[in-house]
């Protein structure tokens, strides 16, 4: 039960002192501590990172791999293998009409394009690929990256 | 010109809402942080403001029936009977209405005939007292304490009764107390409402928002009480809809019919793309409704716990989004504290007697604020009455 109440509120905020979650789930700070730990140590909890709107930072792609399942492993040695790229952000085993879908971050489009044909499209197992550019976010996270002011409400109602 | 000669009396001498006293104080005041609103602070979910968008999209802009859409109230029966266990006839059952306020004033306007008499406990809801006045009856408040967590003590109410009464108001989980009204008195003022043949009004609005963990009871689901019991709910605190303005009662058909009389005659029904909002937030609105809900518990935990560390007195209340923690210990009257509070911390919180006399040496202090503001309020008040007790 606190352990579903703490991750609702890193996932919605990861920077709440252990402090602060303690104060929201009527626990005490040491408690939080302690499952925070627990929480890190199972991999529940990855990592705490920041939301930044890169739109313009970076160029990105959502790449569509099509490729050949492995007796025994299925597809998870060549996902792990292409997971491993620095260019690689993201890393998924779909269903439909391809395997993988991998999303990759560059500096300039030549830059993805250079690691689709070198390297993605070059290892053993990959059958096709199929290149999308991100032309804009708007919800990344389950963030809206389109600020819209909060609308006010009167200070005193019934 | 005199003015003032063409003004009713009766409604000249019907006195301001507190709460809209306590706001003229406040218009001015810059930066503060308010505890003094009574709505949730969630934005609409999506999907409910979305089918109003569509409403429009295709063009619904029309007036519906003074009994609202039928599928409306088709939702308002299926939802009513899975939440309440009590069934209603969509058909001639159930009335829509421009917010509960609105089915309060033509529940009395319907029931009451000069002189008789509505009780209702206090503190409540600003405009019980006037909607009463207005409809030519007279109000008849019960006070309420917290040696009864504010729920309505049967004895007490037992003893308000005369000749002369006729209806009976119920608000749990209530504004402004948060109170809720445990079973077996719920069942003791069924069985009084029976014994002395009293019509009651119960006001729901807040029944989604219980955090004690028991299934809400309406008093409409009691034995024998479905035929003398009006049944008011609506959209704006579970599904966070103040400004769609829906509302719905459901109750006898002789009562719904006479209501949807008056309602014919002055509002003719809900805004269309309201009540196409209300029926999606009935169909779809129940995971985020039990969001919110969840959102609210956090803070209601929390700010209690800050208020009693910072020396008020407050009871955890079982529902709505409102404490009522006392100041008596501070030796300031509800409105001094209310103003100095205001003035010197930049904090607005309701006094108690806004909410009627009995409200004296209370605060409402409604938490549905973002977590982060709730706790720089806190930080406030602490300071406020640390200042008070040194």
């Amino acid at each position: 039960m606190l352990r579903d109440s703490l991750l609702k509120l890193l996932a919605a905020d990861a920077r709440l002192s252990d402090r602060q979650l303690a104060d929201r789930l009527n626990v005490s700070a040491s408690d939080i501590a302690a499952e925070r730990a627990a929480l890190e140590k199972e991999g529940r909890i990855v990592g705490y990172q920041a939301i930044v709107n890169d739109d313009d930072d970076f160029v990105s792609a959502f790449i569509e791999v099509r490729c050949t399942p492995e007796r025994g492993g299925g597809f998870n040695r060549l996902a792990s293998r292409i997971a491993r790229f620095d260019e690689v952000k993201s890393c998924f085993l779909i269903s439909g009409n391809f395997d993988l879908l991998v999303m990759v971050e560059a500096k300039s489009l030549m830059g993805v394009a250079r690691f689709v044909s070198e390297k993605l499209s070059t290892m053993e197992g990959v059958l096709s690929t199929s290149t999308q550019f991100r032309l804009k976010t708007y919800k990344n996270n389950g963030l809206s990256f389109e600020e819209e002011d909060a609308p006010e409400r009167i200070s005193v109602a019934p | 010109m005199d003015m003032q000669r063409f003004l009713s009396r009766k409604i000249v001498d019907m006195p301001r809402s507190g709460i809209r006293e306590f706001f003229d104080l406040c218009a001015g005041s810059k930066d503060i942080i308010s505890l003094g609103v009574g709505e949730p602070d969630f934005v609409t979910p999506w999907n409910i403001r979305e089918a109003a968008i569509f409403s429009l999209e295709k063009g619904h802009t029309t007036y519906t029936s003074n009994y609202g859409l039928l599928s409306l109230r088709e939702a308002i029966a299926a939802y009513v009977a899975s939440f309440f266990g009590v069934g209603y006839d969509p058909t001639c059952e159930i009335l829509p209405t421009v917010g509960v306020s609105e089915a309060i004033d033509l529940a009395l306007r319907c029931l009451l005939n000069p002189g008789d008499e509505v009780i209702y406990h206090e503190p409540v809801y600003v405009s019980y007292a006037p909607t009463v006045q207005m409809a030519d009856g007279v109000a008849v408040p019960v006070q309420t304490g917290i040696e009864d967590l504010f729920a309505l003590n049967p004895d007490k109410l037992e003893a308000a009764i005369t000749p002369r009464t006729k209806v009976l108001m119920l608000n749990f989980p209530t504004n402004p107390t948060g109170s809720i009204a445990p079973l077996e008195t719920l069942n003791r003022i069924a069985e009084i409402c029976v014994k002395h043949d009293i019509f009651v009004l119960t006001d729901e609005i807040y029944s989604e928002l219980r955090y004690d963990g028991v299934r809400h009871t309406s008093i409409a689901s009691l034995p024998g009480m479905k035929e003398r019991t009006l049944l008011l709910h609506g959209f704006s605190k579970a599904f966070a809809m103040t400004g769609f303005r829906l509302g719905y009662c459901c109750g006898p058909k002789e009562l719904i019919e006479m209501m949807c009389k008056i309602h014919s005659y002055t509002m003719i029904c809900p805004t269309i793309t309201s009540q196409e909002a209300g029926i999606e937030a009935l169909r779809n609105g129940q995971s985020a409704m039990h969001e919110m809900r969840d959102s609210y518990h956090i803070r209601r935990d929390y700010i209690v716990k800050r208020f009693n560390d910072m020396g008020m007195d407050c009871h955890l209340p079982g529902g709505a989004f409102y404490t009522f923690p006392s100041i008596r210990r501070f030796g300031l009257s509800s409105k001094e504290f209310a103003l100095r509070l205001l003035k010197e911390h930049k904090v607005a919180a309701v006094p108690g007697t806004a909410f009627g006399p009995c409200g004296e040496g209370y605060l409402r202090c409604c938490y549905a604020t973002a977590f982060s503001l709730l706790e720089q309020a806190c930080d406030k008040m602490a300071r406020f009455c640390d200042s008070l007790k040194a």
